[in-house]
């Protein structure tokens, strides 16, 4: 963010601007995040919906990547069910550092309409894997996915990367300050 | 062009030049979470096993649990693709254990919705089939104009894809005032676009290259499978539930059923089963046209909802309806509390896929996503 802001005013004479390299680095990281190609249920049908022509989620830099190894994000878009709950884990585990998880769905954020009677529903993905952005909907309308974006793009922009502080410890940091 | 291209099983019988393969759960191609066990002798497939249950949602256990309105929204989620063609099916159903007769703008609206959402679910069929062959473009043309068609659901029932919209006796809400005119815009660009589409990627060489002489599927092993819907009419059996078992009031109205011919290759390939779902967009068109002249402009859409839901105790039903995909049914028992005893589904794409280890041996490998593909099966629906 601050980098941006500075673009518009720049060192005196032009051509240099003063920052931090993490400013830098974060601003190109939340540009260009790579998705792994990934659906599970209804919310995976208003995803197709928000990779094509009307929403065109490719705008936010984002490509989808068939493999878990080249994926930036994953997006759990849909019911996760006991059986599949493993892979889920399994495909999160092969992602590399740094890695994020957009939970899309009332299903995969807390069991959804499945809660009560769904013996073979996992009520909530956060239950295996940690979660970054959820989005809530069932299911969500491609516009609210395209929030959750934006919002994942702000986390990586505001994470800090040199000071030694695991990114989770940051973020429960700035809970117990509450901002 | 006639010749068909499969491998007359030429693959060596020792074990140890076989190799087995898995795709899935998560690959693109799989349309959801089906997993395949393959075995392949080279590029041969000579053994696929589908693996199910990753999209097991506990259907007929939240039936048990929940009363006869709230069993909807599950409905809804069995193929979320055409949720108003899932919901007719069961309110059909309990309407007929309650003997309710259904208003006449009802019925109307009920044809207009369930034939709308057969074009956004075929659209999405030919898309995603065209996705599988390497074609781009019509997916993103099919989406563009699937939009105006959920613009319209959305006005009359507030959600893009899974309506609850169909209520026993009558519907959610009524229609607004430029309901008719937004909807025949709506058809003039479908067919707009199907005629594009048509040149663009149905009679493209490269698309008949691919798809045709692929994934034979005989008419008599097609019914000893009990399949249904395009895939059954992709053989060239002549078998529609609109017409040939007549429910609501499709007996007033006149289209065709369309059934391959094996027009470039043989009869009951890809190729045919992917033209039937390109022609039943346009008798969709011409039912829908015919249903907006006849529909009546004055009518109370709720005055038919039961204010109490008993059906009689023991009272069962199956009733049957023509979704995109095939016949789904539900048998629902009654014990004569507000809870149904036992709904069970009979899921078309269930029943559909279990063709596929039949129709694929002895093709190439990459031919196999595109027999999966023209099945169009939706794992909601097949796990249930």
């Amino acid at each position: 963010m601050g980098l941006l802001n500075r673009l518009d005013d720049p060192f005196e004479g032009g051509g240099i601007i003063l920052g931090k390299v993490e400013d830098l680095l974060n601003w190109g990281r939340s540009k260009s995040d790579w998705y792994l190609h990934f659906g599970l249920a209804c919310c995976a049908i208003e995803f197709m919906a928000l990779n094509a022509s009307h929403f065109d989620f490719m705008r936010f830099g984002t490509i989808p990547r068939t493999s878990p190894r080249q994926a930036d994000f994953i997006m759990i878009t849909g019911t996760v069910t006991l059986k599949m709950a493993d892979r889920i884990k399994i495909l999160y585990e092969q992602m590399s550092e740094p890695k994020y998880v957009i939970s899309i769905g009332s299903c995969s954020n807390c069991g959804g309409p499945y809660w009560e009677h769904g013996y073979h529903v996992l009520k909530g993905i956060d239950r295996i894997i940690p979660v970054d952005v959820y989005v809530p909907g069932c299911p969500p309308r491609p516009e609210a996915m395209e929030e959750g974006m934006i919002k994942l793009q702000k986390l990586i922009r505001e994470q800090a990367l040199f000071n030694g502080k695991d990114r989770i410890e940051e973020l429960e940091a700035k809970k117990a300050l509450k901002i | 062009m006639n010749e068909t291209k499969k491998i007359q099983l030429e693959y060596s019988q020792m074990e140890s030049d076989r190799m087995r393969l898995n795709v899935g759960p998560q690959h693109p191609s799989t349309h959801g979470v089906l997993r395949l066990e393959v075995e392949i002798d080279g590029e041969i497939v000579t053994e696929v096993i589908p693996h199910i249950g990753y999209l097991h949602r506990c259907f007929e256990k939240h039936c048990e649990k929940m009363t006869y309105p709230q069993v909807i929204p599950y409905v809804d989620r069995l193929d979320y693709i055409s949720a108003m063609n899932n919901e007719w099916p069961y309110v059909m159903a309990v309407e007929k254990l309650l003997e309710i007769k259904v208003p006449e703008k009802v019925e109307y609206i009920r044809v207009i919705m369930a034939e709308l959402n057969r074009i956004a679910n075929h659209q999405i069929a030919v898309a995603t089939f065209g996705l599988d062959a390497g074609a781009f473009t019509p997916f993103l043309y099919f989406f563009r104009d699937r939009e105006y068609i959920l613009w319209i659901m959305e006005k009359c029932s507030g959600a893009r894809l899974l309506f609850n919209y169909f209520w026993i006796g009558g519907l959610a809400h009524d229609v607004y005032p430029s309901f008719k005119q937004e909807v025949l815009d709506a058809i003039k660009q479908v067919r707009k676009t199907n005629a594009e589409v048509m040149n663009l990627l149905i009679y493209n060489k490269i698309f008949i290259d691919r798809t045709a002489n692929i994934g034979i599927l005989p008419a008599d092993v097609a019914i000893n499978y009990a399949c249904s819907g395009p895939t059954l009419r992709g053989s060239g059996v002549k078998w529609d539930l609109r017409k040939d078992d007549t429910y609501s009031i499709y007996n007033r109205f006149d289209f065709n059923i369309p059934v391959g011919k094996g027009e470039v290759g043989q009869l009951g390939d890809c190729w045919d089963r992917n033209i039937v779902r390109m022609y039943e967009m346009e008798e969709s068109c011409k039912i829908i046209e015919q249903a907006v002249a006849q529909m009546p402009d004055t009518g109370d859409v709720k005055e038919a909802i039961p204010a109490k839901l008993r059906p009689p105790k023991g009272a069962e039903i199956y009733q049957r309806a023509e979704n995109p995909k095939g016949e789904l049914g539900f048998y629902v028992v009654s014990n004569g509390t507000e809870k149904p005893d036992r709904i069970k589904a009979r899921g078309t794409s269930f029943v559909n896929l279990s063709v596929l280890p039949v129709i694929s041996k002895g093709y190439m490998f990459a031919d196999l996503i595109l027999i999966l593909g023209s099945i169009d099966i939706v794992l909601g629906e097949v796990d249930r």
